[in-house]
């Protein structure tokens, strides 16, 4: 590495150290000030006191929503949904993956399956066609529902994919004079190898599931069957789409319990912010090594 | 090496996979055809009545289309722009940075937002730009008048274009990052040595080492001209700024599954797929013509 001892190059270093830290902060702070609104007196909020830190800190709000039944509902959707759809993600695309990423010589319809599949990326039926499948197939008010209407996740596989294909092909050759199958290569061998790419592909399986609100608001007719995003989505975010002056949107806002929605908005953040530091250090290292192509 | 017998093995495997894709993904699209007729729900799509091309007639005379085609074009570009250039620099400003624990620490903290669902930053981003939050503080403490944000039409398109690009910028930069990475290290001891300024290095050896890296990015991001963001608008809008924020997406799930107009919302969203795949057509056979870019 090059370094300058300059005065001129010292004094760039330390701007550009502060406009890094300048934009780090811009990140986090609007996150922070929500937590600060969440702990604030409801008054000071109203009033539009509280900046970074809480004013009349207190923890009502947190408390009111531990014995909000609906809200602690959505949250157990949204778990059951989590776990159910990240785990069916996780199997169906390691088992899609796996077979495509053969040479058409050991696999021969192989590129004629990449194509469908890219082809379902770049092109869909758009909402209405969609919506009516859904309800054709009765996935209407069920977790299942809200499980499978997201689809295949083309782009996940793609990931893993490449990153097979970018293992060594003596792996697999010994593994196969050893008399092992396809599916023990596959279990035994390829899984454990692709530990940084599934990491990754289970971080945004999660990720998804937990956060989607759409298909829990158009797939649930009634609203103690949404899951947690959708409930605050409804609750917190929508303002009533019937026409409106600017006054009455000004007086609607201030209406609104702004300490509960934040605290709402807090909790709801929270599992993302406990799985994301731990696959973080998989996920750029997979996306990378993902994308790599020979 | 190959078996044959591994085939069926590879069929099984592909099984459960293929039955997803069939019925999520594909027999959605044989509902494209109620485009093409006055479709009743009584009915079903095979017996409701064929009109041919009359709901994509009526619907370029509403003169809504015009709004949201525009409000999609004009928001999508705008979004294009903001996640190629601002991620671009934000890389070259950290691959400046000499102190790596800060370097680690600051990717972790930007690419934090990109995690958060659009309804959760919708609800702190209504905070944030309140009327009495912490913006318009500011404002207020520089002698400014308080600004109703998410109620001024002619500010929307901005807040959900900088917003957006808040969003994805930590987690755009992670691929400039890795081009950036592979740029060989000799060429900066080199041009070191021939006596090259630190700001001559970047203009000469690391903007040409990830040129081709941007100029891909930028082909790709055709095929999004007509995403403006469904998610991000859907929880950000209101009535108020339908002029300037509604979008083809918006819409067509107004009309849709609010109105209950389903062959004029299909044809709207098959007019928007249609274009879409034309472009990612394009913008991927560019890309491997020119950058050599194989999607597998």
């Amino acid at each position: 590495m090059v370094t300058e001892k300059t005065f001129g190059a010292k004094a760039m270093d330390i701007l550009l150290v502060i406009i890094l830290l300048a934009i780090g902060l811009l990140c986090v702070m609007p996150i922070w000030y929500t937590f600060a609104l969440s702990l604030s007196d409801k008054a000071a909020a109203a009033a539009g006191i509280v900046r970074l830190w809480p004013i009349g800190f207190n923890l009502n709000a947190y408390d009111q929503i531990m014995s909000d039944e609906k809200f602690i509902r959505s949250f157990g959707i949204s778990l059951q949904r989590v776990l159910l759809g990240a785990t069916l993600n996780f199997i169906v695309v390691v088992l899609t993956a796996y077979p495509l990423s053969k040479t058409t010589r050991a696999f021969r319809p192989r590129n004629i399956f990449m194509w469908v599949l890219v082809f379902t990326m770049f092109f869909n039926g758009g909402l209405v066609p969609w919506y009516m499948a859904m309800k054709s197939y009765g996935l209407m008010n069920t977790v299942w529902g809200l499980v499978f209407a997201g689809g295949l996740q083309v782009f996940h596989i793609i990931l893993v994919v490449n990153f097979f294909r970018n293992l060594p092909k003596e792996l697999e050759e010994a593994a196969l004079v050893d008399g092992a199958g396809p599916w023990y290569t596959l279990v035994r061998l390829y899984v454990p190898l692709a530990v940084p790419v599934l990491a990754t592909i289970t971080l945004f399986g999660i990720v998804y599931h937990w956060n989607e609100f759409f298909h829990g608001l158009v797939l649930m007719s009634s609203t103690d069957k949404y899951p947690l995003q959708t409930y605050i989505q409804q609750l917190v975010v929508t303002i009533d789409t019937t026409t409106m002056t600017e006054d009455e949107y000004k007086k609607l806002s201030e209406l609104s319990n702004q300490t509960l929605n934040a605290a709402k908005i807090f909790i709801a953040m929270i599992p993302v912010l406990i799985v994301y530091p731990f696959l973080q250090r998989f996920f750029i290292h997979g996306i990378t090594l993902g994308s790599v192509k020979e | 090496m190959t078996n044959r017998g591994f085939e069926k093995h590879y069929y099984l495997m592909l099984l459960p996979g293929m039955v997803w894709l069939i019925l999520f993904s594909l027999v959605p699209m044989l509902g494209i055809v109620m485009a093409f007729q006055d479709f009743n729900p009584g009915l079903g799509i095979f017996k409701s009545e064929w009109i041919g091309l009359e709901n994509f007639k009526y619907m370029f005379l509403l003169s809504d289309s015009k709004t949201i085609m525009f409000n999609t074009i004009y928001i999508a570009v705008l979004k294009i722009i903001g996640n190629l250039l601002v991620p671009l620099i934000f890389a070259l400003m950290l691959n400046e940075l000499r102190v790596i624990v800060m370097k680690r620490w600051i990717q972790t903290i930007v690419y934090l937002p990109h995690f958060l669902s659009w309804v959760i930053l919708s609800g702190i981003l209504l905070d944030v730009f309140a009327f009495k939050g912490p913006v318009n503080g500011m404002l207020t403490f520089f002698g400014v008048e308080p600004i109703l944000f998410l109620a001024r039409a002619d500010l929307f398109p901005y807040i959900v274009v900088g917003s957006d690009v808040w969003k994805e910028f930590g987690f755009n930069t992670i691929i400039y990052l890795a081009a950036l990475t592979s740029i060989n290290p000799a060429l900066y001891e080199a041009a070191a040595i021939d006596g090259a300024t630190r700001l001559q290095r970047l203009r000469f050896v690391t903007v040409p080492g990830i040129t081709t890296t941007i100029v891909l990015l930028a082909v790709l991001s055709l095929g999004n001209v007509l995403n403006a963001g469904f998610d991000q608008i859907f929880n950000m809008y209101n009535p108020l700024v339908y002029s300037t924020g509604d979008i083809i997406d918006t819409w067509v799930y107004r009309a849709g599954l609010q109105n209950l107009q389903f062959s004029l919302a299909t044809a709207m969203g098959l007019l928007k797929s249609v274009v879409s795949f034309v472009l990612i057509v394009i913008s991927y056979y560019l890309a491997s013509r020119f950058a050599n870019y194989r999607i597998f």
